[in-house]
């Protein structure tokens, strides 16, 4: 068989992956829970605590929903899978380990960019902006790329329940919202705590968001970008190795 | 030539040796068993020719294909049913045979015809359309050895498909593999029955411990493993254990303590003889016990034949 012909069942198998976990886990709990209701708690948390300019607040609130959702997918899978006993098998398909995390981490995208198309349609019919479209669409998508493979990174360590790592995942995403310019923008923070938000990939999609909609960013549009495929970059490559290795432990 | 090939296997797990310098071939169109007890390495030797692990040293080649170097070619031509696979449940059990053949690529209407198909042959159609959650084992099952053939493999992979089902199950199991296998694919199976290696296969080879301690034929398998039945005896008086061994029904006699432990390959026979023995010598039994074969007996003793030769 010619390469070509390897690239296209290489293609085929993300595809099959993708409709299966959509098929699948998006109606799992853990995702409804983890996903939508948890930045829904935390948006209304920290408005309802605070007189918020909303026209201000709601590109922040956009990169949030895109963070929680499309990383809420990516730890689900390969833990329940390996217990339910179904990691095996999708093993012995004409795939490989870059196959079925392609394929999970396009689950998390695709999840995150329906949910962000709701909110901001929903945004939109209150709000009022001079919307950059271009760079608003790029934004989600590698912002979705780079929060879902995070997601895929975290399935990662073999667990004796899922649970775990759904633990494991909370312990870590809550404090890049925390320590990202979502509740309190980066151009008001100095020291340490502006040093910190550039430890979460999420600072920079905010600033990716906030200049599509106010034409005002506070970092550079180029490094955010930059930034978030680097980021991207590495939660894959690390998922890559980390699956590996892990590949036959907890079936 | 052969369509599996395995060459100086070797997978070690920290300091068990799991699998331990195996060689064989399959030969096209054949079905051939892999039997061994608990942990020999059956399953670690099966998920080696499958491409899921890789092997610490030695090759695997599928139909001429390096396991190492073309892994999802190689697993293009075969169906797997592994020891703790499973469907998924939240899935109909037409929707996962439709999901797998998808993976080989198999266009969506010529899928939904071999579905249906593959559902009528498992006696499935009924419940077609239920979750395979709501299935019993042995449904569970079916559904999963139906997805693995939906491309039509030249060599099905099936890991101890039978055990923990009900007879039923198990019987349609058996008759879609022999099925196959009258249609050319090759089978290669593992098991822990003797006697469903000996109804299925053409050739077996045994494994313990990580070595194969013999490839042949279930027959002469067999033979060597009935010689492992035996009678445990014990009489009032001392006896001379010679006498019993020039009958002729007995290929080993051993002593332990005043009981005689008596192997033979026909366990009747020989009980019968006792009953004369004893009444011409005015002997009463004080006990007197048939044991079955024992695989792990039969793996000692072909384990012992070969490591004697070499
Ligand atoms: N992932 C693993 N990590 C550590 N040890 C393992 C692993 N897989 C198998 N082993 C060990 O390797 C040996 C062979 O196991 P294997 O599962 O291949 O046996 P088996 O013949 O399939 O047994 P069974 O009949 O119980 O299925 C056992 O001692 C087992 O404990
Ligand atoms: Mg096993």
């Amino acid at each position: 068989m010619q390469a070509e012909n390897l690239n296209s069942q290489f293609l085929r198998g993300i595809m099959v992956v993708t409709e299966k976990n959509i098929q699948i886990y998006y109606t799992k709990p853990p995702i409804i829970i983890f996903g939508l209701l948890f930045p829904l708690f935390m948006f209304l948390a920290f408005y309802l605590g605070k007189e918020l300019d909303f026209q201000i607040f709601f590109p922040r609130l956009l990169a949030m929903f895109l963070f929680f959702i499309a990383s809420s997918v990516g730890p689900l899978i390969t833990p329940w899978e390996k217990q339910a006993g179904t990691y095996e098998r999708l093993l012995s398909f004409p795939v490989n380990i870059n196959t079925i995390i392609l394929g999970d981490s396009a689950a998390g995208m695709i999840f995150g960019i329906m949910i962000n198309l709701v909110v901001l349609a929903a945004g939109l019919i209150f709000l009022n902006y001079n919307l950059n479209i271009l760079f608003l669409i790029a934004g989600t998508l590698l912002g979705a790329l780079c929060f879902s493979s995070l997601g895929v990174l975290l399935a990662s360590p073999s667990v004796p329940n899922p649970s775990y790592i759904m633990m494991l995942s909370s312990l870590i995403r809550f404090p890049l919202i925390f320590i990202s310019g979502i509740f309190i923008p980066i151009e008001n923070l100095h020291g340490i705590g502006r040093i910190l938000t550039y430890f979460s990939p999420i600072t920079y999609l905010v600033d990716i968001f906030n200049y599509s909609f106010t034409s005002q960013s506070h970092i550079s549009i180029i490094i955010d970008f930059t930034t978030l495929l680097i980021f991207s970059l590495i939660f894959i490559c690390g998922a890559n190795k980390l699956h590996k290795r892990n590949l036959m432990k907890g079936l | 030539m052969c369509i599996i090939r395995v060459e100086r296997l070797q997978k070690r797990f920290k300091s068990i040796v799991a699998v331990d310098n195996v060689s064989f071939g399959v030969e096209k169109g054949e079905i051939f068993g892999f039997l061994g007890p608990n942990g020999a390495g059956k399953t670690t030797t099966i998920r080696m020719l499958t491409g899921l692990l890789t092997p610490d040293s030695g090759d695997v080649f599928i139909d001429g294909i390096d396991m190492r170097q073309s892994p999802i070619i190689a697993k293009m031509k075969m169906g797997v049913i592994p020891e703790m696979g499973n469907v998924y449940v939240d899935l109909t059990a037409k929707q996962n045979i439709i999901l797998s053949g998808k993976f080989y690529g198999i266009s969506r209407g010529e899928l939904d015809r071999i579905a249906d198909d593959l559902l009528d042959r498992f006696e499935l159609s009924e419940r077609r359309d239920d979750l395979v959650k709501n299935f019993s084992k042995g449904m569970k099952q079916r559904v999963n050895i139906a997805s693995a053939i939906v491309h039509s493999p030249e060599i099905l992979f099936l890991d101890e498909p039978t055990s923990g089902l009900d007879v039923q199950s198990q019987r349609l199991i058996k008759d879609i593999i022999k099925e196959m296998n009258q249609t050319g694919t090759t089978i290669f199976l593992t098991t822990h029955n003797i006697e469903e290696a000996n109804i299925l296969c053409d050739r077996v080879g045994i494994i313990n411990r990580g070595k194969i301690a013999a490839i042949d034929t279930p027959e002469r398998l067999k033979r060597a493993f009935e010689e492992t039945q035996s009678v445990e005896i014990s009489f009032d008086k001392p006896i001379d254990g010679s006498l019993i061994e020039e009958s002729k029904m007995v290929s080993r006699v051993e002593k332990r303590g005043d009981k005689w432990k008596l192997y033979t390959d026909n366990p009747d026979k020989l009980v019968k003889y006792l009953a004369e023995f004893a009444q011409d010598r005015d002997l009463a039994f004080t006990s007197m016990e048939i044991c079955g074969a024992s695989l792990e007996d039969a793996f000692m003793k072909l384990t012992e034949v070969r490591e004697r030769a070499s």
